[in-house]
């Protein structure tokens, strides 16, 4: 006796669309990419000596396949993305178990959390000479300046994630008589994942910022793209500065685009992850 | 599992088997002094399906919260009689990751039961429910009546002794919604359990039930009891012949009574 129609599955829009709205959707930020390009070639022309503040966008360009700074420049970047992006997993796994902790009860809650507050407020720029004095101005130091950038929104999102769960699909698995780590495993993690994966997304851009801001202060060893670019900027190297910002900029995006698609991969199907 | 909360009352009345559910002068007051129940006499017996009517707020799904064990009455003494219980909410509550087949396994994976015994299980109670070739659709996919059936199925694996029902079809049209009533009713003449069930429309507390229980609002009392006397399985037509109207219209009656 099953008349009762299924409906049909919502499109989703993103993806499942080609032709027009494309356009519609690239075009403007298009638009306005031009317009800055031609505004940099405009300043370079009218700055007259001072050109070498607002270089052309093709000498920019160039600076990334100039055999001369290309090298440095992506080596660089691969430095940097090493020191944020173990500095996300760290982030990642002690915001998670952090976020778990705080859900399982209300004094641990009420204990953890303001130091959660705490770690957001804090200027980490102010705390910087702390880091190196325990942990010395290397890799490690880098990395702790990223996990603390891109802490919070772990902590803040998963525990969200964790306490959103329905009160009768808690009641469900209660009558079941489940145990605390069932009820975690089976059904809050679950639950969770779009807002764990909300948080990833923006974890990962900040532990670009965290992994660059680290290079300022922590140049020993192998530093990043943050300590080349403190290095092009005392040079009036104003190019290569421009070519640094641009790479580093794009890494940022390309992580948060990454997560933005494994979120979607994880859940895209029972939840419309933005 | 008996669970008894006993205050000063008579316990020692011999239990009969057939009692499922027993509820003795129940009284429920919360923490912050609402009483939501007060002196609920009321059994569920083998075979029979038992319906309470009574407007929103009178604390008839807090009735079946303490029926389930998820509340302690805080006056009186409540037996359950068996450990096989199926409740169902008033939303499906299904896992929306998990499709329908995973959705009808998870009560027996949650009672330990092993792989293929629980899809054996699964499949049988979607067959029953009328959902073959849904197995796998997830929830977002499938209409508010399908939801539904998809909870009933689940509950269903457990093979309870006795459902507990918390305004299930509240939010469903009425074509869908008498169909439901129509479906819970064969499943309640094949497999056998007994029923108690929450709702606010006296029609459906009239079709689907032995007994129907007329509560009051704050505090939730009981005010009316009425049996039916039509036999199962019910003819669906049932509810245009006139003794189904005379019943329909006493209930009312009894429900507007209590409320004026």
């Amino acid at each position: 006796m099953s008349t009762d129609t299924a409906t049909t599955p919502r499109l989703r829009g993103r993806g499942s669309n080609f032709g027009p709205l494309k356009v519609r959707l690239w075009a403007p930020p298009l638009a306005l990419l031009a317009a800055l390009i031609g505004a940099a070639y405009l300043g370079n022309a009218l700055l007259g000596q001072r050109a070498f503040l607002l270089p052309q966008p093709h000498v920019v360009l160039g600076k990334l396949i100039e055999p001369r700074t290309a090298p440095d420049i992506f080596e660089a970047l691969g430095n940097t993305a090493l020191v944020a992006l173990t500095g996300l997993a760290l982030a990642s796994v002690i915001g998670i178990v952090w976020a778990i902790a705080m859900s399982q009860a209300r004094w641990v809650e009420r204990t953890l959390f303001p130091y959660a507050v705490v770690l957001q407020a804090i200027p980490i720029i102010a705390i910087t000479p702390l880091i190196g004095f325990s942990l010395g101005y290397d890799f490690p130091s880098r990395v702790v300046v990223a996990v603390m950038i891109s802490l919070f929104p772990m902590v803040g999102n998963t525990l969200f994630g964790l306490q959103g769960v329905d009160q009768a699909h808690r009641e469900l698995f209660k009558l079941q008589g489940s145990s605390r780590w069932t009820i975690l495993t089976k059904l809050e993690l679950r639950a969770a994942t779009p807002a764990i994966f909300a948080g990833l997304r923006i974890s990962a851009g900040l532990s670009v910022v965290g992994a660059i801001v680290g290079d300022f202060f922590f140049q020993r060893g192998t530093p990043g793209i943050g300590a080349l670019i403190a290095k092009y900027s005392a040079r009036l190297n104003s190019a290569e500065l421009y070519a640094s910002v641009l790479v580093a900029a794009l890494f940022g995006v390309v992580i948060f685009l990454f997560f933005g698609w494994l979120g979607r991969r994880a859940v895209g199907k029972w939840y419309d992850f933005g | 599992m008996s669970s008894t909360t006993t205050t000063g009352s008579d316990t020692t009345l011999a239990t009969d088997p057939a009692i499922l559910l027993d509820f003795r002068d129940v009284a429920m007051t919360f923490p912050d002094g609402t009483v939501a129940l007060s002196g609920v006499d009321l059994t569920v017996k083998r075979g029979e399906f038992v319906t309470v009517v009574g407007p929103s707020g009178c604390g008839k799904s807090t009735l079946l919260r303490i029926a389930s064990g998820l509340e302690t009455a805080s006056h009186g003494s409540v037996d359950l009689n068996t450990d096989r219980i199926g409740y169902v909410f008033q939303d499906a509550t299904l896992l929306p990751w998990r499709p329908v087949q995973a959705n009808v396994e998870l009560l027996a994976e949650l009672h330990g039961i092993p792989k293929a015994a629980r899809a054996a299980k699964a499949k049988e109670a979607i067959d029953l429910v009328g959902l073959s070739g849904f197995e796998k659709f997830l929830p977002r996919a499938l209409s508010g009546g399908m939801r539904m059936r998809t909870s009933l199925a689940r509950s269903l694996t457990l093979d309870p002794e006795i459902f507990l029902f918390d305004e299930p079809f509240g939010a469903l049209d009425e074509i869908t919604r008498e169909r439901l009533n129509d479906e819970l009713l064969r499943l309640f003449s094949e497999k056998q359990f007994a029923g108690l069930f929450i709702t606010h429309s006296v029609s459906e507390a009239v079709y689907l039930s032995t007994k129907v229980i007329v509560m009051s609002g704050r505090p939730g009392k009981i005010v009316g009891t009425f049996d039916v006397p039509f036999d199962m399985p019910r003819d669906p037509e049932i509810r245009f012949t006139p003794e189904f109207a005379a019943l329909v219209g006493e209930v009312s009656h009894a429900l507007r009574e209590a409320h004026s």
